[in-house]
C-alpha cells in the first residue's frame, strides 16, 4: 500500500499554516477520503465539509494543490504523490477554520438578482407551453451545483476582491439562466452592466476550466450576456433599431 | 451587494500553490502572439513581394492602392505625403488587426500572457488595481461587431482571391486557363481557416440568433444558422489559431514564389 503526505491548511480568520499528515491511498481513493482518513486518525479537530460524496451538493469545495477542486470528485490516481498534496480552503471567501469557508455572501447575491418572473400563462389552466430547443441553453446552466469553485478561482473576486461590485461567474450564470429563459419576462441587463458589473469580467475563462459540472460559464453564459449589455448601452446602432420597432 | 471581509492578504505577484507548469501557458501565448505580430509587421511594411502569379498575399488583400495587377483603384495615391511610410497593406489591415484585437478569444488571452491579469487562474497578480472591461479603455473592446461586419467582407474578398488564384496566365502567349498549383491550396486553405475562425465569431452568434429567447419561433434557416455558429464556436480558439498561423504562412508563401526563392509547384 501507498503512503501520500498531505499539507493541509490550519487555521481560522485570524491565520493558519500548513501542517503534514500522511496517510494510506488505496485504489479508487478520492481526495476527500484522505482527508476524512486524517481527520479520523490524527486530527480530530480538523474542520472539512462535505455532505454527498457524489459531486451534487457543492460542500467540499476546497484547493488541491492550488487548484480550486471538490475534494470529493478528485480522484488520488490524479494527484502526483511525490511531492506533499497541498490542501487549504478556498481563497476568497472569509476562513471559518481550517478547510470550511463562510460562502454566505453569495446568498446574499443570489437574493439581488430579480427572480424568475413568467409572462401570463399560456393555457386556461395556469399552464405554459415551451419548446425543448428553448430551453436548452437554459438547462446547461441549471445543471450548476453551488460548488462556488468559480467565485474561488475568478481573479476579480481573488484577487481584486470586487465582492461588492461583481455578482462573479456562478450569478452571471443564474442570470443568464433566468434572462434566456423563453417564458422570463423580466429585463436584468441594465443592472447585469451597472450593479452586477459583468464589465469586469475579462473573459479569461478560469472560471470555466474549473467548473465541476462543466458548464460553459464563459462562451455560453457570460459573452451572450455582455452582448446583451452591448445591444442595449453601448451599440449605436441597435439602440437606432429599437426606436423604430 | 454585500461586502465580505477577508482576513488573508492578496497573493503577491505570481504567488500560488499551483505545483504544475502554470508558467507555460501564458509563455506560449505570448510568444505565439509576439512571434506572429513581429512578423505580420514587417511583412506590411515591405510593399513589395505579396504577389506572385495569379496570388495575392492576405496581409495586402484587397490591395486598394498598389503596382500589383491586383490594384483596385490604381497606383499609390498622389496626395499620400511622401515622408509617410507606403506600402498598400496599411490602408487595409486596421481591420483584421482591429476584428483579433477585440475578439473574445484573444481578449481573454493576451491580458493573461501579456498583462498578467490573472498570469493564470489561481496566480497571484502584479497591480492592485482592477478596472477590467467596464470603464475607459478597455469598455472600448465593444466595438467588437462592427469589426465582425468588416471582417465577414474580407471573408468574400479573400474567397475571390482564392478563385483567382486558380487563373494562371500564359507569359508567352497571354491566355489564361484554370489551374491548380501549390499557391492555389494555400489561399483556399486560408480562407477557410479564416472563415472557420470569423462565423464562429460570439458577436456573429448573438447576432443571428443568441439574442432571442424564442429561437423556435424564428426561421428554420435561421436556426439553422445558429446551430452552424455555435458549432464553430465551440472551437473558437482552436479556429482563431490555425487560421493565425495559416495566414501568416500565406504571406510567406506568397512572398517567397515572389522572391524566386520557392517555386509554386502547379498540380494541375
Ligand atoms: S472569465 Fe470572467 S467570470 Fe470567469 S474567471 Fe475570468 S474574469 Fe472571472
Ligand atoms: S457554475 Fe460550476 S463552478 Fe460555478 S458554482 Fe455552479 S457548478 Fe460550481
Ligand atoms: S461532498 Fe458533495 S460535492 Fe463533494
Ligand atoms: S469573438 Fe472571436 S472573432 Fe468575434
Amino acid at each position: 500500500m501507498e503512503t501520500a503526505t498531505f499539507r493541509i491548511w490550519r487555521g481560522n480568520a485570524d491565520g493558519g499554516e500548513f501542517k503534514e499528515y500522511s496517510t494510506e491511498i488505496t485504489d479508487g481513493m478520492v481526495v476527500l477520503d484522505a482527508v476524512l482518513q486524517i481527520q479520523a486518525a490524527a486530527a480530530n479537530d480538523l474542520a472539512v465539509r462535505w455532505n454527498c460524496k457524489a459531486g451534487k451538493c457543492g460542500s467540499c469545495s476546497a484547493e488541491v494543490n492550488g487548484n480550486p477542486r471538490l475534494m470529493c470528485m478528485t480522484r488520488m490516481d490524479t494527484v502526483p504523490t511525490d511531492q506533499p498534496v497541498a490542501i487549504e480552503p478556498m481563497q476568497t471567501f472569509p476562513s471559518i477554520r481550517d478547510l470550511v469557508t463562510d460562502v454566505s455572501w453569495n446568498f446574499t447575491v443570489k437574493q439581488g438578482i430579480p427572480p424568475f418572473t413568467p409572462r401570463p400563462a399560456d393555457a386556461p389552466d395556469g399552464t405554459w407551453r415551451m419548446q425543448q430547443r428553448d430551453v436548452n441553453r437554459v438547462q446547461e446552466f441549471r445543471k450548476c451545483i453551488e460548488c462556488f469553485l468559480c467565485q474561488d478561482v475568478c481573479h476579480v473576486l481573488r484577487d481584486h476582491r470586487k465582492h461588492d461590485e461583481f455578482i462573479g461567474p456562478r450569478f452571471l450564470v443564474y442570470a443568464a439562466a433566468l434572462e434566456m429563459h423563453p417564458l422570463d419576462v423580466a429585463d436584468r441587463v441594465e443592472e447585469l452592466a451597472e450593479a452586477d458589473g459583468i464589465g469586469y469580467c475579462n473573459i479569461t475563462k478560469c472560471c470555466t476550466k474549473v467548473c465541476p459540472e462543466e458548464i460553459t460559464i464563459t462562451d455560453n453564459a457570460i459573452i451572450p450576456l455582455k452582448e446583451r449589455v452591448v445591444d442595449r448601452l453601448y451599440d449605436p446602432i441597435s439602440k437606432l433599431l429599437r426606436m423604430f420597432r | 451587494m454585500a461586502q465580505v471581509t477577508i482576513a488573508a492578504p492578496v497573493r503577491r505577484f505570481g504567488e500560488t500553490t499551483r505545483s504544475d507548469k502554470w508558467w507555460i501557458q501564458p509563455l506560449v501565448v505570448a510568444a505565439g502572439l509576439g512571434l506572429f505580430v513581429a512578423y505580420s509587421t514587417w511583412a506590411a511594411f515591405q510593399g513589395e513581394y505579396y504577389h506572385s502569379g495569379p496570388y495575392l498575399s492576405p496581409f495586402y488583400s484587397p490591395e486598394l492602392f498598389g503596382d500589383s495587377p491586383h490594384a483596385w483603384f490604381g497606383p499609390k495615391p498622389a496626395v499620400w505625403p511622401a515622408w509617410l511610410p507606403w506600402s498598400p497593406a496599411f490602408l487595409i489591415l486596421g481591420i483584421p488587426v482591429g476584428f483579433r484585437l477585440t475578439c473574445y478569444y484573444y481578449r481573454g488571452a493576451y491580458y493573461k500572457a501579456f498583462w498578467a491579469d490573472p498570469p493564470n487562474c489561481a496566480v497571484g497578480e502584479p497591480r492592485a488595481s482592477y478596472l477590467g472591461e467596464r470603464s475607459f479603455p478597455l469598455i472600448i473592446q465593444n466595438v467588437h461587431r462592427y469589426f465582425m461586419y468588416l471582417a465577414v467582407v474580407f471573408i468574400g474578398l479573400l474567397a475571390h482571391d482564392a478563385w483567382k488564384g486558380l487563373w494562371f496566365t500564359d507569359s508567352a502567349t497571354g491566355v489564361t486557363s484554370f489551374g491548380v498549383g501549390v499557391g492555389s491550396l494555400v489561399l483556399m486553405t486560408n480562407v477557410t481557416l479564416l472563415g472557420g475562425y470569423t462565423f464562429g465569431c460570439h458577436s456573429l452568434r448573438h447576432l443571428v440568433g443568441g439574442l432571442a429567447d424564442q429561437l423556435s419561433a424564428a426561421a428554420p434557416l435561421r436556426q439553422s444558422t445558429y446551430d452552424c455558429v455555435s458549432c464553430l464556436n465551440r472551437r473558437h480558439m482552436l479556429w482563431a489559431w490555425m487560421s493565425l498561423v495559416w495566414v501568416g504562412f500565406t504571406d510567406v508563401y506568397v512572398r517567397m514564389c515572389a522572391m524566386g526563392i520557392w517555386t509554386d509547384f502547379r498540380l494541375l
